[in-house]
């Protein structure tokens, strides 16, 4: 892991990682959607309805697999002070709350002719929009802790702390449907068992893989984006340091030349 | 302590040690509070009561309650005004006669899951103001509707 350390050689990697994943995630997720959308089977109850599901579980999954890699990340820059890693746990939060925004979204719309009712307040639901909340909180105290940071007087510690505790949702999440009677039914796919029909399983497996990719390349543009932005500000601030410096010595230059006069005078 | 750690050599911890020490013990922590106040909503955050739930512990007429369960096979009827239905909810233990006047949802149907809302009546029959049809985890396509399930099955397994 320590390989990756060096911001240089992670970004040696990121430049042809990047492109790859981006473009093989458009790829897969576009053929898997296609097909979804236009040539698998209807399901014998929701009809078309259920075409929903091959954007609304990747998301969901997503959505949960975004905070789980702030957890793993936080984690790693708490202990191992990994200079990559708030970066990384910064770059995933955009997305991920993205994708849990279109959970909740196309849940919505398939809920309605579904069940008959855009929303309820059942676990699965909530969970989920505590989620999204938390995903809310987190970005903006990332941003927070990145002004406090460019003023010298703190650093991504309390943001790291923030996005561990945050993960106690996740197993939530994802056990709700168990745990609790809900309107949302629960888990289709168990440990290698799967409850879909297979006509409806493999598209679905593709575009959750594709859009996996594309978070994954998603994340890492974020993260050379946001290195080249600290290397940036990092620049202007050694220019500005030694502008600053410069007029130091010109203004002590300027006195000393003034001092030696008036000694003279 | 890091100053003492480097006289007495290998037997004080590094400082990344401790940092994973202390955070593996706050996660523990974390977690056990995280399960704890799950295990502690686990009545109350149900959506919904069973038919058993209302068998051993009868709710009183008229609170705002929310019933679930499978709608038994043959029960259905529908009343002279052509728009209220009657249908017995179950969950295997025990059954509730629910009562409903309105559009019920396109996935209501006999032998699957539904969600009721309202209270219960004096007469013990459950007065729905509204209907929600619950999605088992199943997902088949319309081809293998007509099939019963162990047909439907075979079908399925004869493909893979």
């Amino acid at each position: 892991m320590h390989g990756f350390a060096n911001p240089a050689r992670f970004l040696r990697i990121a430049r042809w990682l990047t492109p790859l994943l981006l473009v093989s995630g458009l790829l897969i997720a576009g053929a898997a959607l296609a097909y979804g959308l236009l040539l698998a089977p209807a399901d014998r109850l929701m009809g078309d309805t259920v075409r929903i599901m091959y954007i609304h579980v990747p998301a969901a999954w997503l959505g949960m697999g975004g905070w789980t890699t702030i957890a793993i990340a936080s984690l790693v820059e708490l202990v191992w002070r990994h200079p990559l890693a708030s970066i990384a746990a910064r770059a995933a939060a955009v997305p991920g709350a993205v994708f849990t925004a279109i959970c909740l979204v196309t849940g919505s719309i398939w809920g309605r002719p579904t069940w008959g009712t855009w929303w309820v307040w059942d676990g699965r639901l909530t969970s989920m929009l505590v989620l999204l909340l938390l995903y809310f909180a987190y970005i903006a105290l990332a941003g927070a802790a990145q002004k406090d940071m460019a003023a010298g007087t703190g650093g991504s510690r309390v943001t790291a702390i923030f996005g561990l505790l945050g993960a106690v949702n996740v197993p939530i999440i994802n056990r709700s449907v168990v745990w609790w009677n809900s309107l949302h039914q629960p888990p289709s796919i168990t440990m290698g068992q799967s409850a879909i029909d297979p006509a409806f399983l493999w598209p679905l497996l593709a575009a959750t893989l594709g859009f996996s990719l594309l978070f994954g390349g998603v994340v890492l543009a974020r993260m050379r984006a946001l290195l080249a932005d600290i290397q940036a500000e990092a620049r202007l601030r050694r220019k500005a340091v030694s502008a600053e410096i410069g007029a130091e010595f010109r203004a002590d230059q300027g006195a000393d030349i003034l001092s030696v006069s008036s000694d003279r005078l | 302590m890091n100053a003492a750690g480097s006289t007495t050599g290998s037997q004080a911890l590094k400082p990344k040690h401790q940092r994973l020490v202390l955070l593996a013990i706050a996660l523990v922590v974390l977690i056990g509070a995280g399960l704890l106040a799950a295990w502690a909503l686990r009545n109350q955050a149900s959506y919904f009561y069973v038919p058993s739930d209302i068998a051993s512990n009868p709710p009183e007429a008229g609170r705002a309650i929310r019933l679930g369960g499978m709608v038994q096979e043959g029960s259905l009827q529908r009343e002279a005004d052509g728009v209220s239905i009657r249908f017995l909810v179950g969950d295997g233990a025990a059954t509730v006669p629910v009562r409903f006047t309105g559009i019920v949802p396109d996935l209501f149907v006999e032998g699957s899951g539904v969600v009721a809302e309202g209270s219960m009546t004096r007469d013990g029959t459950f007065s729905a103001t509204n209907l929600l049809a619950k999605h088992d985890e199943n997902y088949m396509p319309r081809e293998l509707q007509d099939m019963s399930d162990m047909q439907a099955k075979q079908v399925v397994a004869e493909a893979e």
